[in-house]
């Protein structure tokens, strides 16, 4: 199981206070919604965890670890776009992070043992449906196509922690309720705790077991960058008759925007 | 078809190849009537020979020894010219590719190269022919460096660019698969440079034909540019002529194969998306 502890994490940008006093600590198998206004840093939030940036202060470990510095594969992400390659067909895209790994030279496998790595990865698309795109290129694929894909391809490091970047935002209706259902499948099959970004409460209560809401608890006027945002609501999901949790629900979110 | 706007109508099939052919068979009239009429004027007039005088040059370069040195020297002028060409558009490709891709790629590399490539992309490479003579003497070296200096800028900065506009996404997504910096250059962005390069590579023809045939003017011995300026001193335009056509189609056929190629070998780029 693994445990991720966020003891008072600050983000600050010149003349601005991003994220502050952020404490989080998670020790059971979760999937986190990550809900708030725009531009209340949840996204920020996220980017540290990824390690695509550092905190300004404070401190964050994974099974008691300090996070590294850098992006690595125990941190899965699925970005809202652009997160396959558009040279390589699904197979390759999968198959990119075994090679990675078992080619630490050229970062590519050939015969036999590129043959087995184009297998591994044939189950994992098959894990997410896309066994009949196997050698589509990702442009050939419908968007949510390419999310399905872009969730194989994080899947193939069975990371500990897969963050998902608004995933389903830019997607249909219908195909997100598909979604909804395969990131759910996953997240019980696997050993991940999952965080996921929404802008859509309704996603964030429908998938989550545990919510975070992220919202400024001071604001200057004057000054809209002198406080940062923090988490204001951390709430289990599994009951979901919580008082608290109407209170939530009856947010709006986008009266911030 | 009836008042439909100008910008709205779009000629068949049939009609597009004869609108394509019509400047061309109009120069050719145009050429062939002036001809005639100063020939006729003057039987040994130089400057609009005829179809045949133009024939006839053509089969004594090409397919007849020449007296002195036995040669054939239509075909050892392409040759010569060929392989500088050749030579130069490799270098300044390879050279291109690497260091962009590093300056694209690589903070460090951007900060030490970025501003050192933008004022090396400004001297003027026809200025600084007389120091590659200078300093490569007057053989292969410095017509085949001149090319190089005259489009490997252009290749730096555009495959900078290029790497810079692939999205951040892609990139940090490698690094969650485990990828190293190097499997990050070798395997996401070098590929994806690769359509980008064979187009950069059919825009640095023209300069790179430019650059060659200033070379050869100044100090050669065989190669195309060289008999052009050579025989200029005759006014034999029954030379140039063949010669200017033969280095177009040449032209026209490399960005031809170029082009080609990025189409058969990535079929990803065609599909739209970045």
């Amino acid at each position: 199981m693994t445990k991720i502890s966020v003891s008072n994490l600050w983000k600050e940008y010149p003349g601005q206070i991003v994220l502050e006093r952020v404490n989080l600590d998670l020790h059971e198998k979760s999937f986190c919604s990550i809900v708030g206004a725009s531009g209340c840093g949840k996204s920020t939030f996220l980017r540290i965890l990824l390690g695509q940036e550092s905190q300004t202060r404070g401190l964050i470990t994974i099974d008691s670890e300090p996070l590294p510095a850098d992006p690595g594969p125990d941190r899965g992400i699925v970005f809202q776009r652009y997160s396959v390659f558009p040279h390589l067909t699904s197979t390759e895209n999968v198959a990119f992070g075994l090679e990675a790994e078992r080619a630490p030279f050229l970062g590519r496998l050939f015969g036999s043992a590129r043959k087995a790595a184009l297998e591994e990865a044939r189950d994992y698309l098959s894990a997410v449906g896309l066994d009949h795109a196997a050698d589509k290129y990702p442009a050939e694929l419908s968007g949510g196509m390419q999310q399905r894909l872009a969730i194989a391809q994080a899947l193939v490091k069975k990371p500990k922690v897969l963050l998902l970047d608004e995933p389903f935002g830019a997607l249909d209706p219908g195909i997100r309720a598909d979604m909804h259902a395969l990131i759910t499948k996953l997240w019980d099959e696997n050993d991940m705790t999952v965080f996921m970004v929404t802008h859509d409460l309704e996603e964030g209560f429908k998938l989550g077991t545990r919510l975070l809401v992220f919202d400024k608890v001071r604001i200057d006027p004057d000054e809209p960058g002198a406080y940062g945002a923090t988490i204001t609501y951390n709430l289990p999901l599994e009951n979901k008759n919580n008082n608290e949790l109407k209170d939530i629900q009856n947010l709006d979110l986008k009266k911030k925007d | 078809m009836r008042n439909r706007r100008l910008i709205n109508r779009h000629p068949s099939r049939a009609s597009a190849v004869w609108l394509a052919a019509l400047p061309f068979l109009l120069v050719a009239a145009v050429y062939l009537i002036g001809s005639d009429m100063r020939l006729d004027a003057n039987p040994n007039d130089k400057l609009l020979p005829s179809l045949s005088k133009i024939g006839d040059t053509i089969h004594r370069l090409a397919f007849t020894p020449d007296k002195r040195s036995g040669a054939y020297l239509f075909w050892v002028d392409t040759g010569a010219s060929l392989l500088r060409l050749g030579a130069g558009m490799l270098i300044a490709t390879l050279g291109g590719l690497a260091i962009g891709i590093a300056a694209g790629l690589i903070p460090y590399a951007r900060a030490t190269l970025s501003p050192f490539i933008a004022v090396l992309s400004m001297i003027p490479p026809l200025a600084v022919l007389p120091i590659l003579f200078i300093v490569f003497g007057l053989g292969e070296g410095a017509k085949v460096v001149l090319i190089v200096f005259g489009v490997m800028p252009f290749f730096m900065r555009d495959m900078q660019l290029w790497v810079q506009s692939l999205p951040g996404e892609q990139l940090i997504k490698a690094q969650t698969l485990g990828a190293s910096s190097w499997h990050v250059a070798l395997r996401v962005v070098l590929p994806q440079t690769m359509p980008r390069l064979l187009d950069s590579m059919r825009l640095s023809l023209g300069p790179a034909w430019l650059f060659l045939i200033a070379a050869e003017a100044i100090a050669s011995t065989e190669g195309l540019g060289y008999r052009i300026f050579l025989v200029r001193r005759y006014m034999s335009m029954d030379v140039i002529l063949p010669y200017v056509m033969w280095i177009t189609l040449l032209a026209f056929v490399m960005d031809f194969v170029l082009s080609w190629i990025s189409r058969k070998a990535f079929p990803w780029s065609k599909l739209g998306g970045h």
